[in-house]
């Protein structure tokens, strides 16, 4: 069974079969096709604005290795300019080498690069302090949570400190069909209605963020990583294997091979469900010692990092860990939707 | 009987740290009454390269959902997949998409 032509071009033999489509694509009219849907993605989402300063996220990995080379490629039809920021969690004999990835790509394209270290920013707390301060939970996909708290805070203030005006993330749709399953299988409408979208336009003085491969499946990702020759970093963080995001990663890979599309699929419904006005969580205010969005006194990497200080981490975000993984404001629309629920019947 | 094989495989993408970190493997496959394809090389890496945790790279008779297989360099969902007939001088890649980005 030899392999047909591509679709596009007609010459030269086709080298993958695109989950979306099914098309049969030749490697370069591939590239170009990925490219050509990304730029569109920011156009018609209006995501980046010309004169816009993008600060990358850069984790060294697959999605951000992919998203920074685009939009370099990208870079002058959109009139923007980047920026790569790296986040040293404090992982030892993980992030080392995966900030090594980045400095070898900031040199090759000329980018520059910043790094923000949790331990700086956070009061001394590095990711391997906070896994010690809650290994005896013997739940260490709380791990995972604390660090994706503590990992937003810290891109944002990576992107203030190199005069960003957009963050861009690397997530793709199978990383956004992932969160949406998690959301539906934890109940939690408030994050569900808050997911849609390509990202969120910049509430409460924090900087707009966008994922631009939002529309992009794995599979394409690395493909195109793999076509255009990109050297990226590729272990798993040694606090990852427990997460819950591991078991909806497997089922969302189970169903994309009885249906290709499913990731894709999964991220539209996210994108047209609308919650019921009467379980809309309610608008959040202002943390009372950072300004972030927050529906308590603390937005939650204050309210994590308290806890931390004060030696009892497991109060800062026991709430969401107990009513099952919802954050504060998730929690909140979670209780008003279960009574809303619990009325109807 | 199908003569002796050899072809380079090779694992990316985290893939490799199944296999002791080592991406490049160039191999000899025995010759065998039945022509090898896909689904009995599989059989073979098992039993001859894969160093730890065989869950995370075969379930049942293919590779775990996630991994990518490129044969010459094309998709091998363009070529029949587990029934693709291997020829001498083959190039057969397994990247994995399951690892962090």
């Amino acid at each position: 069974m030899p392999a047909p032509t591509c679709a596009s071009c007609h010459a030269a033999r086709a080298a993958l079969r695109r989950p979306r489509s099914g098309q049969a694509l030749c490697g370069p009219c591939f590239c170009s096709a990925f490219e050509a849907e990304v730029l569109h993605t920011v156009v018609a989402g209006r995501l980046l604005p010309p004169g816009a300063v993008v600060a990358v996220g850069a984790s060294g990995g697959k999605d951000s290795t992919v998203l920074a080379h685009v939009l370099r490629e990208l870079a002058p039809r959109l009139d923007i300019t980047l920026r790569l920021v790296a986040v040293d969690e404090g992982i030892s004999g993980y992030r080392d080498a995966a900030l090594a990835a980045v400095r070898r790509q900031a040199a090759r394209w000329e980018l520059p690069l910043t790094v923000v270290a949790y331990e700086d920013l956070f009061g001394g707390w590095t990711m391997d302090a906070v896994a010690r301060s809650t290994a005896g939970t013997g739940r260490s996909r709380s791990c995972c949570t604390f660090c994706g708290v503590l990992r937003r805070r810290a891109l944002e203030e990576g992107a203030r400190l190199v005069g960003a005006t957009h963050i861009v993330t690397g997530h793709n749709a199978d990383d956004v069909a992932e969160t949406v399953l998690m959301n539906f299988l934890r109940g939690d409408a408030a994050r569900l209605a808050r997911g849609g979208g390509l990202g969120s336009p910049g509430e409460g003085g924090a900087l707009p963020r966008c994922r631009p491969l939002q529309f992009a499946s794995q599979k394409e990702v690395v493909l195109y990583a793999h076509f255009r020759r990109l050297d990226y970093f590729s272990e798993e963080c040694v606090y990852a294997p427990e997460a819950f995001r591991g078991h909806a990663r497997d089922l969302l890979k189970l169903l994309e091979a009885a249906r290709p599309t499913a990731a894709l699929d999964l991220v539209h419904s996210a994108e047209r469900l609308a919650l019921a006005p009467a379980v809309q969580p309610p608008r959040p205010g202002a943390c009372s010692r950072c300004g972030a969005l927050a529906s308590r006194a603390l937005c939650q990497a204050c309210a994590l990092l308290d806890g931390l200080d004060r030696g009892r981490p497991r109060l800062a975000i026991g709430e969401r860990e107990h009513r099952g993984g919802a954050d504060v404001q998730g929690t909140r629309g979670r209780a008003q939707a279960a009574v809303q629920a619990a009325a109807a019947f | 009987m199908a003569a002796p094989l050899s072809v380079e495989v090779e694992f990316g993408g985290g893939a490799e740290l199944l296999f002791d970190g080592i991406k490049k493997h160039q191999v000899t496959l025995p010759g065998q009454e039945e022509p090898w394809d896909i689904r009995s090389l599989l059989i073979w890496i098992k039993k001859n390269l894969l160093k730890e945790r065989p869950e995370l790279f075969i379930q049942g008779d293919s590779v775990r959902p996630g991994i990518l297989v490129l044969i010459n360099d094309a998709d091998w969902e363009l070529l029949g997949e587990l029934d693709y007939q291997l020829q001498d001088q083959d190039s057969i890649l397994f990247i994995s998409t399951l690892h962090g980005g």
